[in-house]
């Protein structure tokens, strides 16, 4: 079996399972389809591991399995690219899938719960599920193996497709199908910038295979005034980060992702927090070759990156729902993956994405954990204490929020300092101020992680007078076989197993730096300018994991994520009466951050409303007055109007008809006359 | 080679009508299948035109000529190119499922319904490859008295209006066909053979009359902004089967007269005028997008996103690229595929509610999932979503305008946000939720022959997605050859 074989298995076996779970679920049976889903996916894994050896022993691969289609000198194939860069991240989406997928089978356990008796929608929805995962993890790996822009846009939209299906999968919830659609449109705004970028790419490279494409890039580094006197490159790198910013939700196109916690919970995990949202750093740096032609491009992302990371981090210390905190979190992260891409440290950027992965699939997951635990309760205010009830899933997110605030020596530490150092070196304009959110967000970062577990985990036991409460909040909830009974407990085994496996990776993956960042992993699978020295910086500077790690708790960013933490504790822990006391007194600051900066009541009015109004007065005022009304019914109108004059003439009387020929004889002869 | 296909492809399904006429409608039963016979004996036909056809000529292939009307020396001459075979397979499928979809629903003189439907197919099939002005125009005025019968006989409460709307605005519009086809036989010295038009030297003025004269007759039939407003009455009125043939197939027939006849034989017109085309076809895309998005009727919102599909088309036309006007056929091939099924959607609901609007639905999920998967499914295609028919079109319209002008492209490219809106906020309000009311609630899943149809379809959507190699590697030769008229002046 050739290695081709063995890259096209990757993504079909996921394919054929979905197929199987998704057309068959009902002969299946639950088992036969989170059986067959399971095991492509892990099928997928398992050859992604030999790819990874392989590539490891250098050998990449870039060639075509099909002709797509062949237009106008254009000629398109589906193909892969197998890299370094393609590997790791097949790696991440393969394992991360994989515990997803083992962990769905606890979770969506009494699905049948969520869905109104009669609605045929909930049968088999459990299968259904199943199947959307593994073709969420198909498209994926399809993203992510590429060669060519098709194959990624193809990938690109498909992904977006399952994240529509899987974030209106309860789709008897009005707030679910408000999120999907929600979240298509705003992801269809980013890839309008993306098909664009591709668009002007085909027009001057005459090609869409990324290699023809890079090959090309100092010619098209020479053109100018492409779109009204831009540089040529610049429009290209702009069109396709705005693609970037819809699937990575980068502001100002961020909206999509918090309400995409409608969704089951390992979607969040899957697709809205590891894979998914990390298409668009992938994008970015696949396409580094070109992004380091133009510094006004780079520039432009290390800003959107700074504001995302900064401001998203802010709106996380005043959410009191457990997944909102975390899809907040992982905004602000994705914003410092992001700035990392600006400052052109695509490899510490793609570091950052593998541990996030880890750490924010085990806060999801453990956030779903006590979402069971709760009876399907999200507000954190209505929780509390639980640690001594759930000791894994309090261990396994305790471990995700050190990781994510950054402190060592956990994951997030190795890749947040490197991002930080690498703004910090970044000579592009915007890197000062995307430098100042940074360290900001560090200590943000800190403070809502911590708050998180110890609003959780930590203080009073608030369910069981939340319980006594009406349980109007959630109609469509049961309480899972424990019949009366709210006391919290640990989830089964398929719950907290992947929750640990995914913990190890957390703590652990930050010590391979070395080898990911300055052991030239990457190789050619990403290109950095001369002038962009950052990197090169920093790999002289790199003395080891101990060394980062010694000069770590030296530098501002450490005391900063610390300081964070410890307000946390003192807010959440010591004074817990002072959170109230300060949300009184800040007045219009907590409103503006509650309300989210106001840009979903903006969008609802200005994008929404405002289409609506002007399609309403196109229709209306354009189609129906002036074209049906004026030129339509009104030439006919015009026609019945002429024959209705016509015919006061034609009455039939001789006389009339008689005087009527005189008169004409006599104007005929006077006008005859007058000539002459 | 002498072959006949082309003339099969048009009497089969016209001489098979006359049987079915015959029989009347109170054999039902009988009547059914013969009609489903002579339909799929007419698609059967066809295909020997894809599988015998030589993709490395330009030339016209499956040549038949007689004469018809020596006095004028108007000929009975057929033949295909790369541009029109397409169409032709297209049409006797959809004329299959059309039959099919009208299996039970029509119980109202169902003979002349199935009948119309036959006679209608054979004349669309002569539109697309009669190569003699005359024939072309007597099989295109032709096939607007079935779809004027079907719409007035069998259409809804307001379907005489938009009957009569629908004859006299595409009338109007080819009258003026008619007197440059005369024009055009006059200056070619006695000769109505499009081909030799082709080749026919005409200065500026007139060329600009001409195309003029094409334009507002197959403006009518796309139909381009602002001459529309004719095609939400229609499909409105219209009963499902029409509806499908109207969207999939009849629409068609306006923008292949712009291959056939504008670019070609007027080609200097063309140049000087695409601008003017440039603009309506965007306004066709963005405009009618909106106007889409507020409509509470789905038919009339389906029309809407009709028109604004059908603007690719002409935009692909006038950019005068390859990718360009290979883009717009293969859009039209494919929003022959999708319209259709959205179309038989609605239909498939209308059939069981009697109702169109939007807002007598909500949840249909809860009570037909298979329809449901289906209906999203043809809603992401018409979304234009990669994978799918939908998209494959429209990216290379946009492709090709983006390598004309940049902002022709953006402008275009808006339909990515558009199309989605209206279509999925449909979706939304009607599959999607809790079950809306007691008469959503009482509905019954599609049962296998709806689910056959639609079943058809989805397959045709999702082949075309994955591989479009076969549809582009037709068109290659006659479009080169096409792009090579229109490049060349003809003053």
């Amino acid at each position: 079996m050739g290695m081709k074989t063995l890259y096209l298995l990757v993504p079909l076996a996921p394919l054929a399972g979905a197929i199987l779970a998704g057309f068959f679920g009902k002969i299946l049976g639950r088992t036969g389809a989170h059986t067959v889903t399971t095991l492509g996916v892990a099928i997928a894994f398992l050859l992604s591991v030999l790819i990874f050896q392989d590539v490891r022993a250098g050998h990449v691969f870039n060639g075509a399995v099909y002709t797509w289609m062949e237009s106008g000198g254009l000629k398109l194939e589906i193909g892969f690219l197998i890299d370094q860069l393609t590997v790791l991240m097949m790696l991440v989406v393969t394992f991360v899938s994989l515990m997803v997928h083992v962990y769905t089978i606890g979770y969506m356990a009494h699905d049948e719960d969520n869905w109104p008796a009669d609605s045929k929608a909930g049968t088999n929805s459990y299968q259904r599920f199943f199947s959307y995962i593994s073709l969420f993890t198909f498209s994926m790996l399809m993203l992510v193996m590429a060669n060519n822009f098709v194959q990624l846009f193809f990938g690109w939209e498909a992904v977006g497709l399952v994240s529509y299906l899987l974030i209106g999968f309860w789709s008897v919830r009005p707030t679910a199908i408000y999120a999907n659609l929600k979240a298509f449109l705003v992801n269809r705004v980013g890839d309008f910038g993306f098909l664009l970028g591709i668009g002007l790419i085909a027009a001057y490279a005459g090609s869409l295979d990324y290699a023809t494409v890079f090959a090309k890039r100092n010619e098209l580094a020479l053109v100018t005034a492409a779109v009204t006197g831009w540089p040529l490159i610049t429009a290209i790198c702009i069109c396709l980060f705005i693609g970037a910013m819809g699937k990575s939700a980068q502001f100002p196109l961020h909206v999509w992702l918090p309400d995409s916690m409608e969704g089951p919970t390992p979607i969040s995990a899957l697709i809205h927090a590891a894979t998914m949202v990390t298409a668009g750093i992938f994008m970015v740096s696949r396409m580094s070759p070109l992004f380091e032609l133009s510094d006004t491009a780079l520039s432009f992302v290390i800003v959107i990156g700074g504001i995302t990371c900064l401001f998203m981090a802010l709106i996380a210390i005043v959410q009191t729902d457990v997944k909102r905190v975390v899809a907040y979190s992982t905004l602000s992260q994705l914003g410092y993956m992001t700035m990392a891409l600006g400052a052109s440290a695509y490899s510490v950027a793609i570091f950052h994405l593998m541990t996030h992965a880890f750490f924010k699939a085990v806060l999801f997951l453990g956030a779903g954990s006590v979402i069971i635990a709760m009876h399907h309760e999200q507000d954190m205010r209505k929780m509390g204490g639980l640690r001594k009830y759930m000791p894994i899933t309090y261990a396994t997110m305790l471990i995700g929020a050190i990781a994510n605030a950054g402190l060592p020596p956990f994951a997030g530490f190795f890749s947040k300092d490197s991002i930080i150092e690498a703004v910090h070196l970044s000579h592009v304009p915007g890197a000062g101020f995307a430098y100042f959110c940074a360290l900001a967000a560090v200590f943000v970062g800190g403070l809502y992680s911590f708050r998180l577990i110890f609003f959780t985990f930590h203080g009073k036991e608030r369910f069981r007078e939340a319980a006594h409460e009406a349980h109007g909040h959630d109609a469509h909830h049961d309480d899972h076989g424990h019949h009366g009974s709210v006391e919290p407990h640990e989830s089964p085994k398929v719950v907290t197993v992947p929750l640990i496996l995914l913990a190890i990776p957390a703590i652990g993956s930050g010590w391979l730096i070395g080898s990911v960042l300055y052991g030239n992993w990457f190789g050619t699978s990403i290109t950095i300018a001369e002038v962009h020295q950052g990197m090169a910086t920093m790999a002289h500077e790199f003395h080891g994991v101990f060394g980062m790690m010694a000069h770590g708790v030296t530098t501002l960013p450490f005391w900063l994520a610390l300081s964070g933490a410890a307000t946390a504790w003192y807010l959440y822990i010591v004074r817990p009466d002072l959170p109230a006391v300060i949300k009184q007194k800040s007045g219009v600051l907590a409103t503006i951050l509650e309300e989210k900066y106001g840009f979903d009541r903006f969008n609802d009015w200005f994008f929404a409303g405002g289409a609506r109004l002007l399609g309403r007065g196109l229709w209306k005022g354009g189609d129906q007055v002036v074209i049906d009304g004026v030129m339509v019914n009104g030439s006919a109108a015009a026609v019945g109007w002429i024959s209705g004059l016509v015919r006061l003439f034609q009455t039939g009387r001789i006389y009339q008809y008689a005087f009527g020929m005189i008169f004409g004889v006599f104007a005929l002869l006077t006008f005859w006359f007058a000539r002459a | 080679m002498k072959s006949q296909l082309l003339s099969l492809a048009i009497w089969v399904p016209i001489l098979g009508a006359l049987p079915v006429f015959w029989l009347g409608s109170e054999r039902r039963t009988l009547v059914r299948w013969l009609s489903l016979a002579v339909a799929i004996t007419g698609f059967l036909v066809t295909i020997p035109l894809y599988t015998g056809f030589d993709t490395s000529t330009a030339g016209m292939q499956f040549f038949e000529q007689v004469p018809w009307i020596t006095r004028f020396n108007v000929q009975y001459m057929l033949g295909v190119d790369g541009i029109s075979m397409p169409f032709i397979l297209l049409n006797s499928l959809i004329t299959v499922l059309v039959v099919l979809a009208g299996w039970e629903v029509i119980e109202d003189k169902q003979a002349q319904y199935m009948g119309a439907f036959l006679v209608m197919s054979g004349l669309m099939n002569g539109i697309f490859c009669a190569l003699d002005g005359v024939l072309f125009y007597v099989f295109f005025e032709a096939s607007l008295i079935p779809m004027y019968i079907i719409i007035g006989a069998w259409g809804g409460p307001n379907r005489v209006y938009a009957a009569i709307k629908f004859f006299l605005y595409t009338l109007l519009g080819s009258l003026l066909m008619l007197v440059a086809l005369i024009w055009l036989f006059l200056e070619s010295g006695g000769s109505f053979n499009i081909l030799d038009w082709h080749h026919l030297r005409i200065g500026m003025a007139p060329q600009i009359l001409i195309f003029i004269a094409f334009l507002v007759s197959f403006a009518v039939k796309v139909p381009m902004w602002p001459v529309h407003t004719w095609l939400p009455d229609a499909h409105v009125e219209a009963p499902t089967g029409g509806s499908v043939v109207l969207a999939a197939i009849a629409l068609k027939l306006g923008a292949y007269g712009f291959v056939r006849f504008s670019l070609p034989i007027v080609p200097d017109a063309s140049h000087h005028l695409a601008p003017l085309m440039i603009a309506l076809s965007l306004i066709a895309v963005i405009y009618i997008g909106f106007v889409a998005l507020v409509q509470t009727d789905m038919k009339k919102l389906i029309a809407y996103s009709s028109i604004s599909h059908m603007g690719f088309v002409t935009l692909g036309f006038f950019i005068f690229n390859q990718i360009g006007i290979e883009g717009a056929l293969v859009q039209m091939i494919s929003h022959g595929f999708v319209s259709a099924a959205m179309f038989l959607c609605v239909g498939v609901m209308y059939d069981r509610m009697h109702s169109r609007m939007i807002a007598d639905y909500g949840g249909v999920v809860n009570t037909m999932p298979k329809f449901s998967a289906l209906f999203v499914f043809f809603a992401m295609a018409n979304s234009g979503l990669p994978a799918t028919s939908g998209f494959v079109g429209e990216f290379m319209v946009i492709l090709g305008a983006i390598k004309f002008n940049f902002w022709v492209g953006f402008a275009a490219a808006t339909t990515l946000i558009l199309g989605a809106a209206y279509t999925l906020w449909m979706i939304k309000r009607v599959v999607f939720g809790a079950v809306g009311n007691d008469h959503v609630a009482k509905l019954k899943d599609i049962g296998g022959r709806e689910f056959l149809v639609l079943g058809l379809l989805a397959v045709c959507v999702l082949a075309m997605g994955l591989y479009p190699f076969p549809f582009t590697e037709v068109m290659h030769a006659s479009v080169d050859n096409l792009l090579k008229h229109v490049a060349a002046s003809k003053l």
